[in-house]
């Protein structure tokens, strides 16, 4: 089994997947370069946080256009798992492989501390380890998280169970003192109709060892590594 | 290319040297017939600039150098003291920290969103040019005030507010973006700071100790290698000057002495710099900072005892119809130049090209020592590197002790015995100095790089882990502005003192320090006194402590309208965790342990159960934190330093925190142990402490004197005796002054309550006291 | 030839940026404003090329690359060197 963490200019994040999938779940995770357009051998591909490409003109609006991106959508196709942590969301949302968009922070500043998410569904590879209603202590670290979408996206994303994460209280409770940026219906992370590709704006790599402060964010990792152990590799070319 | 060999013709520049010019360029007579005669000829224009951006105070630390030698710089663990871009320890497992802490402080106030931020991105490029990733960036940062409680003018607080806001956005906006965790730090708000603000950064990198890289230049007929951003007229000095005569072209509007950061460049230059360091091909490197490609190539061969020849047509150009003046003298960001292994220049290419940035070679090392450059075919300038780099005048400038102020005597009026001090504490808590610094620190990311073992505000110090290793390390800065105003000596000792018990307190020991020295005007006789009883009083503790200097910065001119800064030395203590596992913080853990005060000045055999002992003197409280906020006194005089105290201290927090014995660990400092117990429950989960001592010192002074070499640490009951048993071994005092709790959080001497509130309550108005300030919002209600 | 593209969110779209730049005029005194809307505004510095052309190449690059359809709209217009660039 091997996960690729894509590395477009500006990723900074990228060391601390590698360092939760290879030290922390004894996982094989190599880096894949953004001008990559072939992702063989890959079983699942990770687009970490950071600021590709500065971030500038819009955050992630530049590396969905890198070669990557071609071989990431056709990985897809073929039932790839991916999953993008805060930039890797918001490039997703900007490559149209997740619905919606990322906006500016309703506070208007950049937004670093740990917070509470509530799983909202564990019917996905990237939660199956997880309880339904399960409440995870993970940090957040981002300027642009607020995520918004039109009425019918938000309406098809609740009918398809694809809302995986809210920000919650310590308690699992939704409130909107709650929610550190002003995101639609307190949504903290989304999957895709055909549930192979997550977006979140946490950072659950951040949460995987005491030392951190949390472990919360395991259940990611370890869902998605169960999850590749029990069915095949995506057949891509 | 030309030959060194080759007598040159020095190309005559537009402009003239004349008296006015070199007047301009900040250079006395003396300094000019100096140049003059290293040259053995009139420099043209090209030549004043670089000489006199060289031998500028910035660069070559004229009127510091002589006392900076007073510095301990040397102990067993230090790899680099000062004179490279950081200077590096020894740390172990084969590692090695390099570090150092730099002032951006006149181009913070100018435009402090880039201001900060190209504060944060010229000290991280030091660090990385030696090899280091780096790991960690503290800020030390100081403004005027921002409530308008002490008749402060609106407009003033109101422009105070801004900077804060603009050089915490700078900070934030430079630091994220790269993927440095911004770990801590402090944060003061002073009215001698409100025409000039300080922006002190601290960074640290991490390389392996066998794969340092030094800026020194070797082997004729390398090739010189410029990489990263394109050179434009950005931050070029002597604005004035470039108005005049042939200058006054259309092109004048498109000088700005602004620099502008680019993060993202940056971590792309750090990324490739690490890589083609890797490669084995690089010899030299530094990163363009002060003075551009001026310091960068004269600094490489003058340490490298070598020359360095550069073609100005070949360096990337951001803009057209640049002078060889304003090339050599511009401070455009993110740029490096490093000298390659000749035949070896196509993998250092590879890399850079692979992360899409320039690099071109513009020159090569040679054997004569000089620093030769050439443009449109012309030489130029054509200066010995050695003279830039190392023979600037150095200045024993003239010293003379400030009179005496009338506010040496001050006295702080206090309640009578018993009074209820509640309503004191609650203001003393919302003080900017004590209030929680969450609002600015959840604006930078401090987790990024998943090093960060102790987060802001969490503990003394901030922690970051070395992966691979068991080993953890520990950061703190420090400066007592006030303290150093009314006793620079000791305030510069306490400075030293706190930032190596804060390193303590997490169970670090103390291994280096680095130094950001702010002062005003160095010809002024008394800033002199000043700087040079300062150094005295760092020397001493850094001595005292075994703490070696291995790098820092000097800022002088902080002046405005005539006015200086109080004098602010800022130090940065490096420790290091043997035991990560065991590392401290603040926080209680366990409601029921003991609450115990250790004090480094007791002596242990005498130290009883009749409570702590107060040697300050009402004179010494003047000066506290206490004295300023609730008296609106700043006065009398700092307390006297301690150091054998302090050390003690020190050796007894390390020892404890290694053998596992403590809950947690917090050092005395503004606010004394009130509030350190106090932040001791807001940094827990809910808990907090209830006290009771008994005193014979005014209740003031008992609960907030700030008197140096003190702790507060928790304790399991079970381990109660075990601890005094080591405190009576490290020949401090440990006296059991309460315990952990929840609810209520109360203070009671001689058996009667002077302090008692929710401890949720008082959390509310610490934790939101920035905030409010910043953002110019309404205080919560009083309950 | 020069393209000046402006980039705005959609007037369905909360502006955080906007609302905190109309409370700040407001608090300033400046009560008649009622809404404000911050947007990008981008100038292209083009080889001379067809009008027509240019107009489609520009029209791409903004729906493309210049804004997410999901919360921005754009604008735009070609301006030849000759005429001094005003913006209307």
């Amino acid at each position: 089994m091997k996960i690729g963490i894509v590395v477009f200019p500006g990723s900074n994040c990228d060391h601390d997947a590698q360092h939760a999938l290879s030290e922390i779940l004894h996982t094989s995770a190599e880096f894949i370069w953004h001008q990559s357009p072939d992702l063989t051998g890959f079983d699942a591909v990770i687009l970490p946080g950071g600021f590709a490409y500065g971030d500038y003109l819009r955050t992630g609006a530049i590396a969905r256009f890198s070669p990557v991106m071609i071989a990431i959508a056709r990985f897809v196709r073929c039932g790839g798992l991916v999953l993008g942590i805060c930039n890797g969301f918001q490039i997703l949302c900007e490559a149209g492989l997740l619905p919606g968009a990322l906006m500016r922070n309703k506070g208007l500043r950049f937004v670093c501390r740990h917070l509470h998410i509530r799983v909202e569904t564990t019917a996905t590879p990237f939660t199956s380890a997880a309880r339904p209603g399960q409440v995870l202590r993970v940090p957040i670290a981002h300027a642009e998280g607020n995520y918004v979408c039109d009425a019918a996206t938000l309406a098809g994303l609740k009918h398809n169970n694809q809302i995986i994460f809210r920000y919650c209280t310590p308690d699992g409770r939704l409130n909107p003192a709650t929610n550190p940026n002003g995101s639609l219906d307190a949504i903290a992370g989304i999957c895709n109709r055909e549930r192979n590709v997550m977006g979140m704006m946490p950072h659950p790599e951040r949460a995987v060892e005491a030392a951190l402060g949390s472990i919360d964010g395991l259940v990611v990792f370890r869902s998605l590594v169960q999850s590749l152990a029990r069915q095949p590799a995506a057949a891509v070319s | 290319m030309s030959h060194a060999a080759r007598t040159p013709s020095i190309v005559e520049t537009a402009i003239k040297v004349t008296p006015e010019i070199v007047a301009d360029h900040g250079m006395t007579p003396e300094e000019y017939a100096r140049i003059r005669k290293i040259l053995g000829r009139e420099p043209n224009f090209t030549e004043l600039g670089i000489f006199s951006v060289m031998w500028s105070e910035h660069c070559s630390y004229k009127s510091s150098r002589i006392h900076l030698k007073r510095l301990p710089t040397r102990a067993p663990q230090v790899l680099q003291g000062p004179g490279e871009n950081a200077g590096v320890v020894d740390v172990g497992d084969g590692l090695a920290a390099v570090f150092k802490m730099e002032s951006h402080n006149h181009p913070s106030y100018v435009e402090p969103f880039q201001g900060a931020a190209t504060g944060v991105g010229g000290i991280l490029r030091d660090v990385f040019t030696m090899g280091a990733r780096p790991i960690a960036v503290l800020d030390s940062l100081r403004f005027g005030t921002i409530t308008s409680d002490n008749g402060a003018a609106p407009e003033v607080v109101a422009r105070n507010r801004r900077l804060v806001d603009g050089v915490v956005r700078g900070i934030a906006f430079y630091g994220n973006c790269f993927g440095v965790p911004t770990v801590g730090g402090e944060v003061e708000f002073e009215p001698s700071y409100a025409g000039n603000p300080l922006v002190n950064v601290l960074a640290l990198g991490i390389a392996p100790k066998n794969q340092l890289f030094f800026a020194r230049a070797r082997g004729e007929g390398n090739p010189v290698i410029y990489v990263g951003a394109k050179t434009g007229r950005d931050g070029i000095h002597g604005a004035s000057l470039l108005a005049s005569a042939e200058f006054t072209e259309k092109s004048q509007e498109k000088r700005p002495n602004v620099q502008v950061g680019d993060p993202f460049l940056a971590k792309l230059l750090l990324e490739a710099c690490l890589e083609a360091m890797a490669t084995g091909a690089i010899v030299a490197i530094q990163d363009m900072g002060a003075a551009g490609l001026t310091s960068s190539s004269c600094e490489m061969a003058s340490r490298g005892g070598v020359g360095i020849e550069i073609e100005l047509d070949r360096v990337p150009q951001r803009e057209t119809g640049m002078t060889a003046y304003e090339m050599m003298l511009s401070e455009s960001q993110e740029r490096m130049l490093l000298v390659a292994e000749r035949g070896r220049e196509a993998e250092v290419f590879h890399v850079f090209r692979k992360w899409g940035l320039d690099a071109v070679e513009i020159g090569r090392v040679t054997s004569d020592g000089m620093l030769r450059v050439e443009h449109h075919g012309q030489i130029d300038a054509q200066i010995p590197a050695n003279a830039l780099a190392e023979q600037a005048p150095v200045y024993q400038r003239p010293i003379a002790p400030p009179k005496p102020s009338l506010a040496c005597d001050a006295r702080v009026a206090l309640s009578t015995a018993g009074a209820d001090l509640t309503s004191n504490f609650r203001r003393l808590l919302t003080a900017s100095a004590i209030a929680s610094k969450r609002w600015i620190f959840e604006q930078y990311d401090h987790m990024v790089r998943t090093n960060t073992t102790v987060f802001p505000g969490a503990a003394d110090a901030a922690v970051v882990r070395l992966k691979g290793t068991t080993r953890a390390l520990a950061l703190a800065t420090d400066g007592k502005g006030r303290w150093c105003a009314l006793d620079p000596r000791a305030g510069a000792m306490h400075a030293v003192a706190e930032a190596a018990r804060n390193v303590a307190a997490v169970g670090a020991r103390p291994w280096a320090a680095t130094n950001c020295l702010n002062f005003g005007n160095p010809e002024k006789p008394e800033v002199m006194w000043q700087f040079s009883v300062a150094v005295d009083g760092m020397a001493e503790a850094c001595r005292g402590l075994s703490i070696p200097i291995t790098g820092g910065n000097v800022s002088f001119y902080n002046d405005t309208l005539g006015k200086s800064i109080d004098p602010t030395p800022i130090v940065g203590v490096l420790g290091v965790i043997e035991n990560a596992a065991a590392t401290l913080t603040m926080a209680f853990r366990n409601e029921g342990d003991a609450i115990v005060l250790l004090d480094g000045r007791a002596d242990s055999t005498r130290a009883t159960s009749s409570g702590p002992r107060e040697r300050e003197s009402l004179r010494e409280f003047a000066s506290s934190e206490y004295a300023r906020t609730i008296a609106g006194i700043v006065g009398g005089a700092p307390p006297a330093a301690d150091i054998p105290a302090e050390l003690r201290l020190i050796e007894a927090l390390v020892g404890l925190a290694a053998d596992n014995i403590l809950a947690s660990a917090h050092d005395l400092s503004d606010g004394g142990i009130a509030v350190a117990l106090a932040e001791c429950g807001f940094a827990s989960d809910g808990l907090t402490a209830e006290a009771a001592w008994h005193t014979d010192a005014p209740a003031e002074l008992a609960l907030f004197a700030e008197t140096g070499a003190r702790a507060v640490v928790s304790v399991p009951q079970p381990s109660l005796a075990r601890l005094q048993t080591l405190a009576a071994q490290y020949k401090i005092a440990a006296l059991v002054i309460g315990r952990v709790t929840r609810g209520y959080f109360q203070v009671s001497l001689n058996g009667v309550t002077i302090i008692r509130d929710h401890a949720d309550s008082l959390r509310e108005v610490w934790s939101g006291a920035i905030e409010r300030a910043v953002l110019n919002e309404p205080a919560p209600k009083q309950t | 030839m020069k393209a000046h593209v402006w980039v705005m969110l959609k007037s369905t779209v909360l502006d955080p940026q906007g609302t905190a730049i109309q409370q700040a005029l407001a608090s300033l005194g400046h009560a008649a404003v009622r809404d404000v809307r911050q947007g990008k505004f981008f100038v292209l510095d083009l080889d001379n090329m067809d009008r027509a052309a240019a107009q489609s190449e520009v029209e791409r690059i903004a729906r493309d690359v210049l804004t997410n359809p999901v919360i921005e709209d754009f604008r735009f217009e070609i301006v030849e060197d000759a005429k001094p660039a005003l913006a209307r």
